[in-house]
């Protein structure tokens, strides 16, 4: 699955990183704290969460994360947005909040 | 092949730019073909030890040393220093503000972090002058 099949089957905002739309996600990680994903996060994962700053940018290039889900329509700074395009890391945005995103993605991660 | 040697000025306070210096030395791992989940470990040990530099020493420098056999990092800072370090090493412990929490940062993760994800991790802390930690990772073993 692609950054891309979950934007369009979600119906999700892309606010940056276009060129990165088409890299793997393999699974998502789901928290708030940047240590907890720097800890336990991992490559080709989609990152579902409401930090918005440029901070979170790093730790999910750092990772080789395949992007950013921003829940309960949280919007990402503009630093972050030009870190995302440098990166080609999409920051994506829905209004949904966290447990509904998680449910969701999960459910179509079955199916694939 | 000989040593290679990088080197990195932090700011205090500068969390726009927290990240570019461990973003900097993954490249050159990289570049260097060292093996990837080498490269994911020492990452994660280097960006915690940045934002500590940021969020709680005022600033620091961070020089790494690369040979044939291992990656070592030397982070000196000179911050008000560690006056326990048992109890900074526990999993949750923080000092960190509020404003540093709400970025998501100061979970009391960062030093287990950086011991999980090292072979060695030397703590050196003065209060008052500062604190040096030397992470070494052997990627020949």
């Amino acid at each position: 699955m692609t950054i891309r099949d979950i934007v369009e089957k979600l119906d999700l905002k892309v606010y940056s990183g276009e060129k990165g739309l088409d890299k793997i996600v393999e699974t998502a990680y789901c928290s708030d704290l940047l240590s907890d994903v720097m800890g336990n996060g991992d490559e080709n994962q989609l990152w579902i969460t409401l930090q918005t700053h440029k901070n979170a940018m790093a730790v999910a290039a750092l990772k080789d994360m395949s992007g950013i889900l921003l829940v309960n329509n949280h919007q990402p700074n503009a630093d972050t947005l030009e870190a995302s395009n440098d990166e080609d890391l999409p920051v994506l945005g829905s209004d949904k909040p966290a447990f509904e995103l998680c449910g969701l993605i999960y459910q179509l991660m079955q199916k694939s | 092949m000989e040593t290679l040697k990088l080197k990195y000025s932090l700011k205090d306070g500068d969390f726009s730019n927290a990240g570019n210096a461990s973003s900097n030395i993954k490249k050159n791992l990289k570049m260097l073909g060292i093996n990837a989940a080498v490269i994911k470990k020492m990452v994660v040990s280097i960006y915690e030890a940045e934002v500590n530099m940021i969020a709680h020493a005022n600033g620091g420098v961070i020089e790494v040393f690369i040979d044939e056999e291992k990656i070592k990092a030397i982070l000196a800072d000179v911050g008000p220093g560690i006056p326990d370090i048992d109890q900074a090493m526990k999993k949750g412990y923080t000092t960190a503000s509020e404003e540093v929490r709400q970025m998501g940062f100061g979970a009391g993760m960062g030093l287990p972090n950086i011991k999980k994800n090292s072979d060695d991790l030397k703590i050196e802390s003065v209060v008052g002058e500062g604190t040096t930690l030397t992470i070494t990772s052997y990627y020949k073993s």
